[in-house]
């Protein structure tokens, strides 16, 4: 085995991994909608935010425009605080839009839905949005789910 | 009662030898390292011995990344249907390859077949004394021996954990989209969606460079220390299988805790 | 730093013990510059010790050894690997790299601590090679050669840096009379024609005589007997007597320590 042979072996062999990497990294992960150059942020707060994490998806007409960055609480109105960087292409958001934490699928991950309004002008950095619904709890679905179902009941009987 | 004690004496003996062996693998790491800088000016030994420790083990690990991945395709499969989520089978693949079976089950082969052979080696040059030889001519064999080997393997165990990761996820396209015919389309859009290039694709880079540490300087270890007889060098290999994969398996644990814990 | 004495290499009340085995107690030794000195005695005597002792592989329980004035186990590592480049080894089974040919193992040396052109190391290593007459035999590799071809590599590659002393241990073991006559030969040979010290560790009596100036006879952990072979022959000595005339039994006993024979058989049935 020359020297050269050898050479050229590693030489592959190194080609190969790195083009492994490679692949992992375009194909396989998130790269591609990676690149947050040039995105905004906005805040919004909510009453509940269960199971929502930092980098969940922010999206709009069920397309993904952005991600949440933080997730902070407000120690003085008890409210919880997502921020979101939505990317820069999507700006002509209307200062209205209004924002709800969804389910993706039955058991699926949070995300936030965004709902634009009817406002001409569009939301900035730093924006906030004012109308929002909490993500639905299922304990709390369900409590109600029974309660009504109750008091139904109740009145069929009197 | 007496056998208690001996029990315990010989418990007692083999624990502080674990230590002195620790302490001399650990004192041999440091003599690597402080060479491997004078490394980077001889290209050929790194040469010659990735080849030897990456290029001879890619047969193996592409075989065993395309087996592995097929495998997850049909098991993943089989689970996911159950759901009506066999769509997510791109998913399942390539969390699984890149932040488990990727790193882990590359070490578990790379210590099987470049660990034993660079134990072998150095056991046998420790008893045909050709270490012992370079010593008496001024030349430190921990410089020109175990250094490029130990950087050879530290270089290559990430490298082939990508190649393993890679072929797998093709591996479970050619069975879960060709041969079970999950949608071609939702396989990698899917994947693409839930698999994240800094928490899984970095961190299972990061496992397979600790496991390429941990893997070569056992190897490297148990070979210098070997008892320079046949039977020393051949229990000296078995360690290095043995006790990489059990190190392995032990970091692999503490590592995900820190990695995909709950955050 | 060189000290133009007459004695290249010497210990002084040198101990050394394995275990609970006495290597060597309390040992005095000298090795005068330029000759071919030999160190004789039964197998297990500790003889490849010696060497290692004075290249500075192993430490001493006590005492000193000097070489060209300096106290091997004295010196700093670097400085220690600065004194090995000047002591050449020959080990029993030449120790040759085996992942490289015959001219690559003969260059290692050279490749490794000197910065000479390959055109250069070229002439070296054939000079060296045709010193042991394999010149020819450059290009085979180490498992192609016969044991005692082997050696002759070795050698040429003990002597590649030219050293001021070369270190052989049991160069003559298991050879076939004609590969022993080479070396013989060879070693006293090169030993004249570049001033070289040479120190012979072998239990070969009439090949090591022939070319030893200077013999010790080494048992029990202590020099039993001392002088040119000559000397040896004449001394009354039973140590030396025993050795030289090859009898089996005598100051080193035939009998592994043992019980009483007759105690030991009639009360057969305790292991």
């Amino acid at each position: 085995m020359t020297i050269r042979l050898t050479e050229i072996w590693v030489g592959i062999f190194v080609a190969a991994g790195l083009a492994a990497l490679f692949m992992l990294a375009m194909k396989v992960s998130n790269l591609s909608s990676y690149s947050q150059d040039g995105g905004y942020e906005i805040t919004a707060r909510f009453e509940d935010i269960s199971g929502l994490k930092v980098r969940s998806a922010v999206t709009m007409a069920g397309v993904r425009i952005g991600r949440v960055t933080a997730i902070g609480f407000d120690k003085d109105t008890f409210e919880a605080v997502v921020t979101m960087t939505v990317e820069g292409d999507y700006n002509t958001l209307p200062k209205d839009t209004s924002a709800s934490i969804y389910t993706a699928g039955l058991l699926g991950e949070k995300y936030v839905g965004l709902e634009p309004g009817g406002d001409e002008t569009n939301m900035q950095q730093g924006d906030r949005i004012k109308l929002t619904q909490g993500s639905m709890v299922l304990e709390k679905l369900i409590g109600q789910f029974i309660s009504r179902f109750l008091d139904s009941d109740k009145e069929a009987k009197n | 009662m007496k056998s208690v004690m001996d029990s315990l004496q010989s418990l007692g003996h083999k624990g502080s030898g674990f230590f002195e062996r620790l302490g001399r693998a650990s004192i041999l790491f440091y003599h690597i390292l402080a060479g491997v800088p004078g490394l980077f000016l001889r290209y050929p030994l790194m040469i010659q011995q990735i080849y030897s420790v990456g290029v001879l083990s890619l047969l193996i690990i592409v075989v065993s990344g395309l087996f592995v991945g097929m495998v997850l395709g049909l098991q993943g499969y089989n689970t996911l249907v159950d759901f009506g989520a066999e769509e997510s089978l791109g998913v399942v693949v390539a969390l699984s390859l890149v932040r488990e079976l990727g790193p882990v089950v590359t070490a578990l082969l790379f210590a099987g077949r470049a660990g034993s052979a660079l134990t072998a080696e150095i056991g046998l040059m420790k008893a045909t004394e050709q270490l012992s030889a370079m010593e008496m001519m001024a030349i430190d064999p921990i410089r020109r021996v175990l250094a490029p080997r130990f950087l050879a393997g530290f270089f290559s165990m990430p490298l082939l954990a990508a190649i393993f990761s890679a072929v797998g996820v093709i591996g479970g396209y050619i069975v879960g989209v060709g041969l079970l015919g999950v949608d071609d389309g939702a396989y990698w859009s899917q994947m693409q969606a839930k698999v994240d290039l800094h928490e899984d694709i970095y961190n299972g880079v990061i496992k397979s460079i600790a496991f390429g540490v941990i893997v070569t300087w056992i190897a490297v270890f148990e070979g210098y220390d070997a008892v320079p007889t046949s039977e020393g060098v051949s229990r000296a290999t078995t360690r290095t299988v043995v006790h990489s994969s059990l190190a392995v398996l032990g970091t692999d644990f503490i590592l995900t805790a820190l990695m995909f814990g709950e955050h | 730093m060189s000290n133009s004495s007459d004695i290249l290499v010497s210990t002084r009340g040198l101990s050394f013990s394995r275990g609970s085995r006495q290597i060597f107690d309390d040992i005095d030794i000298d090795i005068k510059r330029g000759s071919v000195t030999a160190f004789m005695g039964p197998s297990g005597t500790g003889k490849t010790t010696l060497l290692r002792l004075i290249g500075g592989q192993l430490r001493p329980d006590s005492g000193k050894v000097l070489v060209d004035g300096e106290e091997v186990h004295a010196l700093k590592r670097a400085q220690l690997y600065q004194l090995r480049k000047r002591m050449g080894m020959l080990f029993q089974n030449g120790a040759l790299l085996t992942d490289m040919n015959v001219y690559d193992n003969v260059a290692f040396p050279l490749r490794e601590h000197t910065d000479l052109p390959e055109r250069l190391i070229r002439d070296l290593v054939l000079m060296k090679l045709h010193a042991v007459g394999l010149r020819g035999a450059r290009k085979l590799m180490p498992s192609e050669l016969s044991g005692g071809m082997a050696r002759r590599v070795a050698l040429a590659r003990a002597i590649a840096l030219d050293p001021m002393m070369i270190m052989y241990d049991e160069p003559f073991t298991g050879q076939d009379p004609i590969s022993m006559g080479v070396l013989v030969n060879l070693i006293r040979l090169l030993n004249d024609a570049l001033g070289l010290t040479s120190i012979i560790v072998s239990h070969d009596i009439a090949e090591t005589a022939a070319i030893a100036d200077d013999i010790y006879l080494l048992s029990g952990g202590k020099v039993v007997a001392h002088g040119s072979a000559d000397e040896l022959k004449q001394s009354g000595s039973e140590w030396a007597k025993q050795f030289i005339e090859g009898l089996p039994d005598g100051p080193v006993p035939f009998h592994y320590p043992a019980e009483d024979y007759a105690h030991d058989l009639l009360n057969g049935g305790a292991a």
